[in-house]
């Protein structure tokens, strides 16, 4: 039923404009996969090669080990759930989730059987003669989703589709599409700018920027082994130091960020270029990987001062400046008090949790 | 009627509501209502000689309407001829209205749908263009083109489809053409709101579930489209229906539009209270089409001015 999904060496120029660039990954059948990336960085065009409505330049799509060179969007196994949902105005609830088998020629009475079973399964029982208008935009977005499945594709495409939702509802929705995924089984490919949406709900990751997809993985080694500078920059809260190689064996490296002894740190082992002694790179620390330490002779440490505090009920954000450079500190709340202003802070961080690469380009904020 | 009037205060003032007020008030009164009891009136009266009106034989009468119906004869019959006339013009009215709708709806999306910007404004200013000519020189340049000698007979011939000139305005080609072009705006647009106001990705989203693209027509752009369709449709019959100049030029010798028997009347017959018993009665017999078919295709009239 499910199906693996391939993109070889896939190209899409507009023009002058390179939408994206060699885009290659496999997706099992089964598996919940998202694009994430800022606007503009080529994920929906990749979903329209996937889903048909755009065919690459170069490369190749291939849908269970089938060439999808030539077939049209109605003739593929897919199914996708707009960003504005396309819901149709003009019909009823019903209609709508059973207009994928209305098209296949599927007569009345066991279209309406399909679409009850759907809205069922979507916990909305009953609600089918009414206009699509009278839903709210959770219920909207989950017959959106029925009427997808109504002809149970083998992959399910969905284009940020939570975005026109509210905070709360958005984290409910989250939760309940993992597990309709789980309960059909389905192949779900995902687009999102959100990195919470694509953290929590995802088997794998790609991060995409600019047309070029910069890491795949799960979310944890995205978050905790990024590989290219946009990817720790765009992924969750970082501080970038500008720093230069000093040494590298293989196993560990020595930087100096400026900030007194030079810091040691892993030799980021999950890929990318080698850093050799005498390269510039940039230090990712994460503000949550620094801790406030009063031991003078702890490796890794750095005096800075304490500027502003945020404070957001769970977790405080601190900033703080070490040398002109502006650094970003939270803490679990514990209860403590806040740090006075101007007071002097030590800071310091374990070796594996500063990670080196090569300087690229950062995501803006 | 107060309640419109203060909003328009509310809105935009004392001035300006007042201004809008007379306007639209004179507008309706002066423009349609009074010119249509006129009508109404004469289309009561008998044909007298101008002593003779405010004499004691200036009455109301339906003799006129009667005409219509039973001819001057006094038999009782049919007065199939003018009857036939009005259904002519009607049928060939429905068939124009129909052509257009053909011709204009692959337009319209195309226009709405796959052109954008500066290529759609200026295929819109193309559409408009034909139409700075005068709709007489127009119907002219038809006559000329349809000519035994026109561009398209000469053509035809030259490519041996026929072997000597066809009579295109005996045919009623030449009329029917005309009439055609002459309102094909009044389609083009209506259709042109209607469709570009549909969400892209409601086609998008019906071809990726499977529709074919005749599917996606019938189930997803026509049903939205349906308001822009009935008030193309409208107009575009009203105003065939009420052509005049078309007929007179492009028509065929044996053949005549209802019109011209309404102008015919007023003008040469010089019986401007027949003119006008005719004229009410094309006028009521199209609104009731009108109504009619829009109650068949499910449109209510409060959708038509979206």
């Amino acid at each position: 039923m499910t199906k693996e999904i391939s993109l070889e060496h896939v190209w899409v120029e507009f023009g002058e404009f390179t939408a994206v660039q060699k885009a290659n990954l496999n997706i099992a059948g089964g598996e919940f996969f998202s694009f994430l990336g800022p606007s503009g960085c080529g994920k929906t065009t990749l979903l329209r090669c996937i889903s048909g409505f755009q065919e690459p330049t170069r490369g190749v799509v291939k849908i269970g080990g089938k060439d999808m060179k030539g077939v049209g969007p109605n003739k593929r196994p897919t199914a996708l759930i707009f960003q504005n949902l396309a819901l149709f105005p003009l019909r009823t609830v019903a209609d709508n989730i059973s207009f994928p088998l209305e098209v296949r020629g599927v007569d009345k009475k066991t279209r309406r059987k399909r679409a009850d079973e759907l809205l069922e399964l979507i916990a909305l029982p009953g609600q089918g003669d009414k206009k699509v208008s009278e839903l709210s935009g959770g219920q909207k977005q989950r017959v959106a989703i029925a009427r997808a499945l109504a002809v149970e594709p083998d992959i399910l495409l969905l284009d940020e589709p939570l975005s026109a939702l509210d905070l709360k509802l958005r984290q409910h929705m989250r939760t309940e599409l993992r597990s309709i995924q789980k309960q059909v089984g389905l192949t779900f490919i995902y687009i999102t700018h959100d990195q919470g949406e694509a953290l929590t709900m995802s088997d794998r990751i790609a991060v995409m920027n600019k047309g070029k997809i910069e890491q795949i993985g799960d979310g944890k080694s995205i978050y905790d082994h990024p590989t290219t500078s946009f990817v720790a920059s765009f992924v969750g809260e970082n501080n970038v130091l500008d720093a230069t190689v000093l040494t590298n064996d293989g196993k560990m490296m020595e930087i100096d960020a400026g900030l007194g002894t030079p810091f040691k740190v892993e030799s980021h082992p999950a890929g990318g270029p080698a850093l050799i002694p005498g390269d510039a790179c940039q230090l990712f620390i994460r503000p949550e990987a620094l801790k406030i330490t009063k031991d003078e002779n702890s490796i890794n440490q750095f005096d800075s001062q304490f500027v502003s505090e945020e404070f957001e009920g769970n977790m405080r954000h601190i900033v703080l400046d070490a040398q002109g450079k502006k650094i970003k500190l939270s803490l679990i709340n514990d209860g403590a008090n806040a740090i006075g202003p101007n007071a002097p802070v030590k800071l310091g961080f374990a070796p594996e949790l500063g990670i080196a690469l090569k300087p690229g380009e950062l995501a803006s904020a | 009627m107060r309640d419109l009037f203060y909003d328009l205060v509310r809105r935009n003032g004392m001035a300006v509501a007042i201004y809008l007020m007379l306007a639209v008030s004179l507008w309706v009164f002066v423009l349609i209502i009074l010119p249509q009891l006129t009508m109404l009136d004469y289309s009561f009266r008998l044909n007298l000689p101008p002593g003779k009106i405010g004499g004691p034989e200036d009455i109301y009468t339906i003799d006129q309407y009667r005409y219509f119906f039973q001819g001057s004869g006094s038999s009782g019959g049919l007065n199939t001829l003018d009857i036939s006339i009005l259904f002519k013009t009607l049928l060939s009215a429905v068939f124009v209205t129909v052509f257009d709708l053909i011709i204009c709806y692959p337009v319209a999306f195309i226009l709405a749908k796959s052109s954008t910007g500066a290529k759609a404004r200026l295929l819109v200013l193309a559409l408009i263009v034909p139409y700075w000519i005068n709709e007489i020189l127009r119907a002219f340049a038809f006559r000329i083109l349809f000519g035994s000698t026109g561009v398209i007979n000469e053509v035809g011939m030259g490519l041996g489809l026929f072997e000597s000139p066809v009579d295109f305005i005996r045919e009623d080609v030449a009329l029917y053409a005309g009439l055609a072009y002459a309102y094909i705006l009044l389609m083009i647009f209506p259709l042109y709101n209607a469709i570009e106001s549909l969400d892209r990705n409601q086609i998008e989203a019906a071809q990726d579930m499977g529709a074919s693209w005749w599917q996606v027509h019938s189930k997803v752009v026509i049903p939205y489209a349906k308001p822009g369709i009935a008030s193309g449709m409208t107009m575009v019959f009203m105003l065939t229906s009420g052509a005049l100049a078309a007929p007179q030029i492009l028509g065929g010798p044996s053949n005549l539009w209802f019109t011209q028997l309404v102008y015919q009347w007023f003008n040469s017959g010089g019986n401007w209270p027949r003119g006008s018993a005719y004229a009410m009665i094309l006028l009521v017999v199209c609104i009731a089409l009108v109504l009619l078919t829009m109650r068949i295709f499910k449109v209510s009239i409060g959708e038509i001015k979206r």
